[in-house]
């Protein structure tokens, strides 16, 4: 029994002590620093935070990193402290954190007009929240952080106090997610009495082996409902579109790219964790994959239909993680290997996107489709970087989506859903194609200004800054690099390997247990892995070329509806589901009871 | 009943949520926001609860170091916890303030900025 | 949605998730049990450490993380709420008025009772290791404890005896102590907020190595961004004003 507590293990509490630290003192000491200082030192403890995470990827290569917190090694499997365990996936998505947050503070410089030190202390508790979040093998810890992310969140959501909007959306937000937090936390509670712990290892090696009864299944719901809230899945997703919509761009960069993934990314490891050695795999991973169709689809229902250039994004969010959760609900490491290169190129592609909304929103006051019709036309670099977001997300080769899409695919057809390709297709198509449509209309003014309708969100909003007549270069240096990571996953050899190996890892819950609980790591697995295949290429080919068709559809769209009326059948059932998304707490949380319903059923049902 | 207390956190929790559903004042919703977290309080503490036990603080002479004490673990999540929630609450009745000085109202039926 | 097809909808998830739920609450080991493995152990390292009070051992050296995590989040939300409260663009901060009338005796009761509650507030953040308390709770009797003047008094003597910048100054020191004494000891030991200094034997003052010390710094976050908060809603209520608009000559 060898614990290496030296070295690789003081890493990962580092990366959630020192941004609490330096938020401690920015906060104290927010208004007698200039501003700039109070930039460098944000900017520099992210970027302090992003080689420690980077480092804790390269000590995990084929392994896992554990630190008992304090020095409380577990002796017969039992200890009373508090468990890290760092395996390639946790610190992949803790390095993308870091590295988000990064960004999205260098963007801040001069699109954010916060007095004093308080946003960026926001920020780097945030990131605090994330690391621990994703680093963590503590349920109740978990719990802990995801409170962090969600404080930090709501208040960065509701800066804003002059925008109404801005207002209802935190507030929204707030209500939803801390109470997705009290049901986990039930969850928590009942397997605490079941089995008396609160360590993930420790939790799963007491319910492997048995059979799941009542107990398990519902402490199993109630723990999902938080996370899978986190994560946006349908029917949990409705806050998301209104904290995206009013949530300062930068900000919004960090909830979709790395919050909401993390969401999905928090069910998986509970799942593979405690409950892969008694809920069956198939039956969750069935239970997933239907849910995940379902926010796929709605996702891309009413991305279609927005006019808010930042809640169109939204929406593409909510329908790209029900692709992560059909690609996770495979149930097997291949599928898991394509979720996560599709969720780091997601990452840069949806952040790249926004932070061009926020510079839209800068210059021009709105980002609304209609009201900038034409108007964009003088950013000529900006509204080119629009078009290859809109690529990206349509999962052009080689963007790093189009990788992930492509071994997600071949996953879900080996796991048996055969019509997975045609979902992911779709969703991508029309996604893209939104976005392409908007950046046709106003980068270029092509087709005519759209049919407006009544009951939609327009996209006029209060600016975060002061009008700039220049779009700085520390605006566009963001978007830019977000971008080339995007093209970057994809691009560069030995990506699919390493994603494959550290899939591999991630499901295999077993060696997890008892390499955290006994300190021997288990072997390395060699995988080929899987690159880019031409079924693969020619998909994504085939899916961008979707995109345009929808884009071309959307801006000529009297024509279309000429020729084709079964486009007019579907109109109904589409106002019914936009007339859902109302803004209203009490209809979000009612769903979000008939969704978490819905998952123990899936799950529960074919279990008796 | 040897469940009766966990059925308690159970209706808490289904009272918390059926407030937030029904409610009319954003205010109100806040508050069944925090029902709903003593419905967790609650579960959490009797399932650390044991018959005839002791509290877990020990003192030289009166209580000598033993075993026979309620757990110590969920009280000491629960006590953090709710300083936690004060402040939670406290920011979300922050954005209510904000939100009745915006919107001028606080019935969650007559915000109507962001639909569709 | 209407509100009687909310209520619907909320109904038949609810009978499906009670379904779910009450048989698992059902499941669980009766009340009043006494099989608690975690206790068992907790208690075990507790003495080991010298730590009278189990719990603040454990929210201190045991499970000190998760008290990272939580006295973060109550930074994170303070600092919200000072973030969102604060005067809007339209807005000013007004002088503050003289208060309304009030009755001797609550004057007479808020000025006795001002520092019984001081003290005892400070009584329990310093004991915390030893007797049931610690620095959430005591920070809680102390943050609130100082606005008996406010209630017994005007909002002005509430504002003299508690100078913002200083409990927000409070609050900071408070949590970043926390975070670098974890980092502190981690550079010492290796092992993040271990216990690094020596312990006297169980029930004396100095006893539990390094959880007075965290225990203390969290009382002195807790009571600041007591006060702080509670400075912004009276603030929000009592000072913030539309601004006066210029009239046209």
């Amino acid at each position: 029994m060898s614990f290496g507590q030296g070295g690789s293990s003081a890493l990962a509490p580092l990366a959630i002590a020192v941004p609490i630290a330096v938020a401690a003192i920015l906060q104290a000491a927010s208004e007698r620093l200039p501003r700039k200082v109070v930039d460098a030192v944000a900017t520099a403890t992210a970027a302090a935070v992003t080689g420690v995470a980077a480092a804790l990827l390269a000590a995990s290569a084929g392994g896992r990193v554990v630190t008992w917190s304090a020095g409380w090694l577990p002796h017969h499997g039992f200890s009373v402290g508090i468990v890290l365990v760092v395996d390639p996936v946790g610190a992949g998505v803790a390095l993308v954190a870091a590295g988000l947050v990064t960004l999205a503070l260098v963007f801040s410089w001069r699109y954010i007009e916060a007095a004093g030190g308080r946003y960026h202390a926001l920020m780097l508790l945030f990131l605090a929240g994330l690391e621990g979040f994703s680093l963590t093998g503590d349920l109740f810890d978990m719990f802990v952080f995801f409170e962090l992310m969600g404080a930090a969140a709501y208040a960065l959501t509701g800066m804003k106090v002059e925008d109404p909007s801005s207002l209802q959306g935190a507030f929204n937000f707030g209500i939803v997610n801390s109470l997705g937090a009290y049901l986990s936390l039930m969850g928590i509670g009942l397997l605490y009495a079941h089995t008396g712990q609160l360590g993930l290892p420790q939790l799963g090696h007491a319910l492997a082996g048995h059979r799941p009864d009542a107990l398990v299944l519902g402490a199993f719901v109630l723990v999902m409902a938080g996370f899978l809230v986190k994560g946006a899945m349908a029917p949990l997703h409705f806050w998301l579109a209104d904290a995206h919509a009013v949530a300062p761009a930068p900000v919004c960069l960090l909830f979709s790219g790395v919050m909401v993934p993390l969401g999905t990314y928090a069910a998986f490891r509970v799942y593979w964790t405690v409950f892969s050695g008694t809920l069956p795999p198939d039956d969750v991973g069935r239970a997933f994959v239907v849910l995940g169709t379902l926010t796929g689809v709605v996702g891309a229902v009413m991305c279609l239909g927005q006019r808010n250039f930042k809640r169109l994004l939204a929406f593409s969010t909510v329908a790209h993680v029900g692709l992560f959760l059909v690609a996770l609900g495979t149930v097997d490491a291949d599928g898991t290997a394509g979720a996560i290169v599709y969720v780091v190129g997601h990452a840069g592609a949806k952040g790249a996107l926004f932070l061009l909304a926020g510079i839209l929103l800068d210059r021009y006051g709105s980002v609304d489709e209609v009201n900038l019709h034409g108007r964009v036309r003088d950013l000529r670099v900006e509204r080119w970087l629009l078009v290859a977001g809109g690529l990206a997300l349509a999962c052009l080769p080689p963007f790093g989506t189009a990788l992930g899409k492509s071994l997600a695919e071949d996953a879900a057809g080996a796991a048996g859903y055969g019509w997975a390709p045609v979902l992911f297709v779709g969703v991508s198509a029309l996604t893209g194609g939104a976005v392409l449509r908007f950046t046709a209309r106003v980068g270029w003014g092509l087709g005519t200004p759209p049919i407006v309708e009544s009951g939609t969100t327009t996209g006029d909003e209060e600016r975060e800054t002061q009008p700039l007549s220049r779009v700085p270069i520390t605006m566009v240096i963001p978007v830019v690099v977000l971008l080339a990571g995007a093209l970057a996953v994809g691009v560069v050899p030995g990506v699919g390997r390493a994603a494959s190996a550290a899939a591999h890892l991630f499901v295999d819950g077993a060696g997890y247990r008892h390499q955290a609980l006994s300190g021997a790591p288990t072997g390395a697995v060699s995988t080929a892995g899987s690159g880019w295949t031409t079924g693969g290429v020619l998909i994504g080919l085939l899916s961008a070329a979707l995109a345009v068709g929808v884009a071309a559809a959307g801006i000529w769209s009297r024509a279309v509806r000429r020729r084709l009326p079964a486009v007019a059948v579907g109109a109904p059932a589409l106002k019914v589901l936009r007339r859902l998304h109302s803004g209203h707490v009490g209809d979000y949380v009612a769903w979000m009871v008939v969704g978490v319903a819905a998952l123990g059923g899936l799950v529960g049902l074919p279990l008796r | 009943m040897s469940v009766y207390p966990y059925l308690v956190a159970g209706w808490l929790m289904a009272v918390g949520i059926i407030g937030i559903v029904r409610g009319r004042n954003l205010v109100q919703t806040v508050i069944c926001l925090s029902v709903a977290q003593s419905a967790t309080y609650v579960l959490l503490l009797s399932v650390g609860y044991q018959r005839h036990a002791t509290p877990p603080v020990f003192g030289e002479p009166a209580s000598k170091p033993n075993f026979h004490v309620v757990d110590p673990v969920v009280q000491a999540l629960t006590l953090t916890d709710i300083v936690v929630s004060a402040t939670v609450t406290a920011l979300l009745l922050s954005l209510a303030i904000q939100i009745h000085k915006r919107h001028g109202t606080l019935d969650p039926n007559e915000l109507n900025t962001l639909e569709g | 949605m209407s509100p009687r097809v909310r209520l619907l909808v909320l109904a038949v998830g609810g009978i499906a998730l009670a379904v779910l739920v009450v048989p698992a609450l059902v499941g669980l080991p009766h009340f009043g049990g006494s099989v608690h493995p975690y206790r068992t152990h907790a208690v075990v390292a507790s003495v080991a450490h010298h730590s009278a009070n189990v719990i603040s051992s454990i929210n201190f050296d045991q499970r000190g993380l998760d008290t990272l995590g939580e006295e973060s989040i109550f930074l994170a939300s303070v600092l919200g709420v000072v973030v969102l409260l604060r005067p809007a663009e339209e807005e000013t901060e007004t002088a503050s008025l003289g208060g309304g009338p009030v009755l001797e005796s609550t004057k007479l009761a808020g000025y006795a009772m001002v520092p019984i509650t001081l003290m005892l507030g400070f009584n329990i953040v310093t004991h915390g290791h030893l007797t049931p308390g610690g620095g959430f709770q005591g920070g809680v009797v102390l943050g609130t404890g100082i606005h008996l003047l406010y209630v017994a008094g005007t909002y002005r003597a509430l504002q003299r005896a508690r100078p913002i910048q200083v409990f927000d100054w409070g609050e900071a020191i408070g949590a970043g102590a926390f975070a670098c004494l974890g980092i502190a000891s981690l550079a010492m030991t290796g092992a993040f907020l271990a216990a690094v200094i020596p312990t006297a034997p169980l029930g004396h003052l100095f006893s539990a190595g390094t959880v007075p010390l965290l225990n203390g710094a969290v009382g002195v976050e807790v009571a600041s961004g007591t006060a702080v908060l509670l400075a912004k809603f009276l603030e929000q209520a009592i000072r913030v004003r539309p601004a006066a608009k210029e009239t046209e000559p």
